[in-house]
C-alpha cells in the first residue's frame, strides 16, 4: 500500500508539525542540562523495597543502581568529585547494591578506587572502614579491595596500625587458593615499616612452618625473607 | 464541526460500553483497599506511605489502561472498516482525527478524576489538585501518542510496544542523561556518538519525570510546575498531533 504525496498533506499541518519540533527542540535545548549533585543524593531504601522493586532481578537492578549512584556528584574537571557527598548515605547504597548482588564487585571497587580517593580523611577512613566490613563477609573474593584499603591506609593516611589492621584481616581470612601471596603478606611488609622486626619475624617463621604456602618461589622468598629479618633483628640498632 | 463532536461522543460512549470505566473504578477501589491495609502495617508517616503507594501505581495503571483503550478501539474500528467509512463522509481528515482526540481526552480526564479521588483522605487540597491537573497532562500526551502510534503502525502490538517504550524513556531519560554524563574515563568516540545519540532522543521527548510527582501531594514545592506542566503538554500536543496528521494525510485506505 503505497502513501499519497507530500503535496497531499495541508500546509498547516506540515507548519504546525515544524513549529511544535522547532518549541520543543527550544524547549529541550533551553532546559539545563541534568546532573545529580551531591545533595540530591536520597537515603537508601531498605533491601525488601528494592527487592521488590526489582521484580525478581537484583542483580540487574544493583548495576543499574551502581550506573546511577556513581554519577551523583561526578563533574570531571571544576572540582573534585565525590567530597561533598553525604558518606553515611553512599555506604548505605553501596551496601544495598551489594546485598542485591553479592558477587558484584563493583560497589567495592567504587568505594576503593573513586570514594576513599577523595582528600577528606574523616570521609577515607569511614569509605576504608565499609570495605573491611564488606571483606569480612566474603573474603576470598572481596580480598584485592582491602588490599588496596590497606596500600591507602599506609600511603595516603600514613596510618600503619590501620593498614596493619587491615593487612592482618587478609592474612587471617582470605585462604582461598587463588589470593596471591603477596596479598598474604601485606601484614610482614606493613610490620617491617613499623619496625616490629620481631614479630615479622616470627610471623613468616610460623608460616613457612606450617606449610601453608605450597609455591617454591614463594617459599624461597619467604626464606630469604627470614633471613633478612633475622639479620636486622641481630644488628645492633643505629 | 458537528462531525468531531459526534465522534468524540461515540468514542466516550465505547468505553462506556466496554466497561472502561468500571475497570478504573474497580482498580481505584483495590487500591484504596490496598492502603487501608498498609495504614495497618506501617508505624510512621502513615499518611505519605498510603499517599505514595496509592498515588504511583494509578498513574501507570492509568496510563496503561488509556493507551491499550485507545489503540484497541482504532484498531478494531479498522478492522470494521468504519474507519474508511467515516473518511468518506465529506469532511476533512483532520476532523476525524480531533473528534478521536477529543473523545479519547474525555476519558482522559474521566480517568484523572477517578485516581484523584481515593487520594483526598491523604494529600493536601492544592497539591492534590495539581496532580490531577498534571496527570491529566500527562494522560492527553500519552492519548496523543497512542493515536499516532496506531494510525501509523495499524497494529496493537508494534503500537502498544512503541508507546510503552515513548513512556519508559521520558520517564527515565533524565537519569539515562546523568548516567551517560557521568563517563569515569576520557570519552571515546563511540561515547560521544552515543551520548549524542541520547542527547538527540532526550530532545524528541517530553520530561514525564518531571510531570505527576508524589511529592507533590505529600506538601513539596510546586511552585511555577503548573506553567512548565502545561506548556509541556500543549507543546507536545501540537508536535504528536500534527505528525499524526502528516501520516493520516498520506495514507491509502
Amino acid at each position: 500500500m503505497t502513501q499519497r504525496s507530500i503535496s497531499g498533506v495541508p500546509r498547516a499541518v506540515i507548519a504546525l508539525l515544524g513549529l511544535g519540533l522547532a518549541i520543543q527542540v527550544a524547549l529541550k535545548t533551553a532546559a539545563p542540562q541534568p546532573h545529580a549533585s551531591a545533595e540530591d543524593l536520597p537515603p537508601a531504601p531498605g533491601i525488601a523495597v528494592l527487592r521488590l522493586a526489582s521484580f525478581g532481578e537484583p542483580v540487574a537492578l544493583a548495576k543499574a543502581l551502581m550506573l546511577y549512584l556513581q554519577a551523583y556528584d561526578y563533574q570531571s574537571g571544576s572540582r573534585v568529585p565525590y567530597r561533598d557527598l553525604d558518606y553515611d548515605r553512599l555506604e548505605a547504597w553501596l551496601g544495598r547494591i551489594l546485598e542485591l548482588d553479592p558477587q558484584g564487585q563493583y560497589p567495592l571497587l567504587a568505594a576503593s578506587r573513586l570514594y576513599a580517593e577523595v582528600p577528606v580523611e574523616a570521609k577515607q577512613r569511614s569509605m576504608l572502614e565499609f570495605i573491611h566490613r564488606e571483606f569480612l563477609l566474603d573474603p576470598n573474593r572481596r580480598w584485592p579491595w582491602l588490599a588496596h584499603a590497606t596500600v591507602i591506609a599506609k600511603h595516603r593516611l600514613h596510618d600503619l596500625p590501620l593498614a596493619l589492621r587491615f593487612a592482618r584481616s587478609i592474612q587471617l581470612h582470605a585462604t582461598a587458593a587463588d589470593v596471591p601471596p603477596w596479598a598474604r603478606q601485606m601484614e610482614l611488609f606493613i610490620l617491617e615499616d613499623m619496625n616490629e622486626l620481631e614479630i615479622a619475624r616470627l610471623i613468616v617463621g610460623g608460616y613457612l612452618q606450617s606449610g601453608a604456602g605450597t609455591d617454591p618461589a614463594e617459599l624461597k622468598f619467604l626464606d630469604q625473607r627470614l633471613r633478612e629479618l633475622e639479620g636486622r633483628a641481630k644488628a645492633p640498632n643505629k | 464541526m458537528p462531525i468531531v463532536a459526534a465522534l468524540a461522543r461515540t468514542t466516550l460512549l465505547e468505553a462506556v460500553r466496554n466497561r472502561l470505566l468500571w475497570l478504573t473504578v474497580i482498580l481505584v477501589g483495590a487500591a484504596f483497599g490496598f492502603t487501608q491495609f498498609l495504614n495497618q502495617v506501617a508505624i510512621a508517616e502513615t499518611r505519605e506511605i498510603q499517599a505514595a503507594l496509592l498515588a504511583a501505581p494509578l498513574r501507570v495503571a492509568a496510563v496503561f489502561i488509556l493507551a491499550v483503550f485507545v489503540i484497541t478501539s482504532v484498531v478494531r474500528e479498522s478492522s470494521d472498516k468504519v474507519t474508511e467509512l467515516l473518511l468518506s463522509l465529506p469532511a476533512p481528515r483532520s476532523h476525524y482525527f480531533f473528534g478521536k482526540l477529543a473523545g479519547f481526552a474525555f476519558v482522559a480526564a474521566i480517568l484523572a478524576l477517578l485516581c484523584a479521588l481515593p487520594l483526598a483522605p491523604f494529600a493536601k487540597p492544592s497539591g492534590l489538585a495539581l496532580w490531577t491537573a498534571s496527570l491529566l497532562c500527562e494522560l492527553l500526551i500519552v492519548t496523543a501518542m497512542s493515536l499516532f502510534c496506531v494510525l501509523s503502525l495499524a497494529q496493537v502490538v508494534p503500537a502498544f510496544a512503541a508507546v510503552a517504550g515513548f513512556y519508559l524513556l521520558s520517564r527515565s531519560m533524565t537519569a539515562m542523561q546523568v548516567i551517560a554524563g557521568a563517563s569515569l574515563h576520557d570519552p571515546t568516540l563511540t561515547d560521544r556518538i552515543v551520548a549524542a545519540i541520547v542527547g538527540l532522543i532526550a530532545l524528541l521527548l517530553p520530561s514525564l519525570d518531571r510531570m505527576t510527582q508524589t511529592s507533590w501531594l505529600l506538601g513539596g514545592a510546586f511552585s511555577g510546575v503548573l506553567v512548565s506542566v502545561f506548556g509541556q503538554t500543549a507543546i507536545y500536543l501540537v508536535l504528536i498531533g500534527s505528525a499524526a496528521l502528516f501520516d493520516l494525510y498520506r495514507k491509502n485506505f
